[in-house]
């Protein structure tokens, strides 16, 4: 069998995420293959060929791949999938953008956010927000699935001699046309892919409280997560939301300050090794599933939590 | 412009739900309904792109068991103004609404298709980006911002490095995220104008399409359990728990 992962990037470097997702790949058969589409990405398909297992990268450099356009990646993986019985990507929000078309194009049915492979073609999903988990086979010729990450370790970003190959096929929809973007610029670690992260809710009030949790975050090496109310309310911006609609991560340590625990946002955390509960309501569900709860008005606790990690 | 929007009947948000003792599925007997809260807002901003003058007629869509004309017709409280009820005895897989969604939109021809990003059931995320594909528009996917302007929409996505813009030729596909708007609620009168709305209902025979699962659904169990841990005193405990006990600092 072989195996079609397709890789998660910026055009400069091979996301974390992919890495999770060969793991996933060498589940379900030993051939993985590896494609970079992007614009001037050959770095990235340099690293991609040094991944563990990695057999054979494709690298599609072009503008029209630039900005990752799911009309013309997947028209370029579609071109791609003959003889491949398993097409994988992370359930970034890049991946969940184009798989469905890849699959829909090749007449199959897609498999998201898979959590386990129990069988080549059996695999563990979380449905109904993480409420219950599904078993579910696909026999179909090829699989379309998309991969959790936080779910996978990573293969060791060396050791692989993959062959790297350059495709010029140029697949270019004059339907869409990228406008812009705002790339939210931080210096902190990926929320995605932290070792501690420290989440602020409704609870934290304003925007600017958001910078008693970034003290405590540099002192932690965090990344900064949020609940929907705090996206919504416009404390902070969307791409912080960790939730069963936002991000999923599955950090060492969690701290949930000011979130109540609705079920949509344990979804994105209850996975994390250790929780850390902040919440001056000592009935909040937050604490059913916090492994350490401290009851307490957060302006007075997060101060000295920064002092006290200094 | 015409829009069609696609809802789907979904459990409850705030239900919690419980598996099977088989391990067969989710139990849904006797749980509360609803709209799926992604297609609330797809509902929502048609009613607006309405009242704006944007756009003069909203088409419904719903696919599955008969009791989906209960949320058609809270679609058409919302503002929508006519509603198609594609009937079927068990809810189709993404894959199987996009093909009979795709059938709609070649007998309604609309300018605009409005769905939501992800079904809080199957959590799939796929219908939209499927559909689009099937009917050769391009999409807009995970919306925050829509505009429409001459012949084309401007759709601000939510992605996992902030925003992205993208320009569509219309007729376009577009899925919403939740800070596209935030809905409204049903006004009596209209819930009682919505009963007079017409509803079409059609078979996948109609649509010449045949329904074929190609995902087994094996078993069904529920999550690990994370038990409840210990409340600590005070800020000083917390960091030496962290530190000794979890060792995680
Ligand atoms: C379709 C759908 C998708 C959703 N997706 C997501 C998602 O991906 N992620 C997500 O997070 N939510 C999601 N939600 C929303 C979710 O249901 C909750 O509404 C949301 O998580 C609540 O956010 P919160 O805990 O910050 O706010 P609240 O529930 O209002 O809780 C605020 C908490 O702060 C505490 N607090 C207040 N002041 C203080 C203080 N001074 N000190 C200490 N504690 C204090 C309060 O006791 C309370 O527990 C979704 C909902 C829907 C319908
Ligand atoms: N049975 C259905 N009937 C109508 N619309 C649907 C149906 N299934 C999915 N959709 C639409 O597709 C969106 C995404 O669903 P999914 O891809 O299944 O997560 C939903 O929010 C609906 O707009």
């Amino acid at each position: 069998m072989s195996i079609l992962v397709i890789a998660e990037h910026d055009n400069k470097t091979l996301n974390p995420a992919t890495l999770k997702t060969l793991t996933a790949a060498q589940a379900m058969g030993d051939d993985v293959h590896v494609l970079v589409a992007g614009e001037g990405c050959g770095a990235v398909a340099e690293a991609a060929a040094q991944a563990a297992g990695v057999q054979k990268v494709f690298c599609a450099d072009h503008a029209a791949y630039a900005h990752q356009l799911a009309e013309n990646i997947s028209a370029l993986v579609v071109s791609l999938a003959e003889g491949y019985s398993h097409i994988v990507a992370p359930a970034t929000t890049t991946g969940k953008n184009f798989m469905p078309r890849v699959a829909v194009l090749l007449d199959v049915a897609q498999i998201s956010d898979i959590i386990s492979v129990e069988a080549p073609d059996t695999f563990r999903r979380p449905i109904y927000a993480g409420n219950a988990i599904a078993t579910v086979q696909c026999q179909q010729a090829v699989k379309v699935i998309t991969v959790r990450a936080t779910a996978f370790d990573a293969v060791a970003a060396d050791g692989g001699q993959g062959l790297v190959t350059s495709l010029d096929a140029v697949f270019e929809s004059d339907k869409v046309r990228f406008v812009g973007e705002q790339v939210a610029a931080s210096e902190r670690p990926d929320l995605a892919a932290a070792r501690v992260v420290i989440s602020g809710g409704r609870g934290m009030q304003n925007g600017e409280n958001f910078a008693l949790l970034e003290k405590v975050a540099d002192k932690l090496g965090a990344a900064i997560g949020a609940s929907r109310a705090a996206v919504d309310a416009g404390f902070v911006p969307n791409d912080m939301q960790v939730g069963q609609t936002g991000k999923i991560v599955a950090p060492e340590l969690y701290i949930a300050v000011g979130i109540s625990g609705a079920i949509q946002h344990l979804a994105g955390m209850k996975d994390s090794k250790v929780i850390v509960a902040i919440n001056k309501d000592e009935e909040a569900p937050i604490f059913q599933v916090a492994d350490y709860g401290l009851v307490a008005d957060l302006f007075e606790v997060l101060p000295q939590l920064e002092s006290a990690l200094s | 412009m015409k829009i069609l929007v696609a809802v789907k009947r979904v459990i409850d948000y705030n239900v919690k739900v419980r598996v099977k003792a088989d391990q067969s599925d989710v139990d849904l007997s006797n749980v509360k309904m609803a709209l799926n809260p992604f297609c609330e807002i797809a509902v929502e901003e048609a009613v607006r792109l309405k009242e704006k003058g944007t756009a003069e007629e909203i088409v419904v869509v719903s696919i599955g068991p008969k009791a989906c004309q209960e949320q058609i017709r809270t679609a058409l409280a919302l503002g929508a103004d006519r509603g198609i009820h594609v009937e079927t005895d068990t809810m189709p897989d993404s894959l199987g609404a996009a093909k009979l969604l795709s059938k709609v939109v070649a007998e309604e021809q609309p300018q605009l298709v409005i769905l939501g990003k992800q079904a809080i059931d199957s959590d799939n995320n796929q219908t939209g980006q499927m559909l689009a594909a099937l009917t050769d528009m391009p999409q807009g996917t995970f919306a925050s911002e829509v505009k429409i302007n001459d012949g084309k929409v401007q759709v601000t996505r939510e992605v996992d490095g902030g925003l992205q813009t993208v320009e569509l030729t219309l007729p376009a596909v577009v899925t919403t995220d939740l800070r596209l708007n935030e809905p409204r609620y049903a006004s009596l009168p209209n819930i009682m104008k919505a009963k007079r709305k017409p509803l079409d209902v059609k078979t996948p025979a109609d649509l010449g399409v045949e329904l074929a699962a190609k995902v087994a659904l094996l078993k069904v169990e529920p999550p690990a359990e994370r038990s409840a841990g210990v409340k600590v005193a005070d800020v000083a405990e917390l960091v030496e728990k962290l530190k000794n006990e979890a060792k995680v600092l």
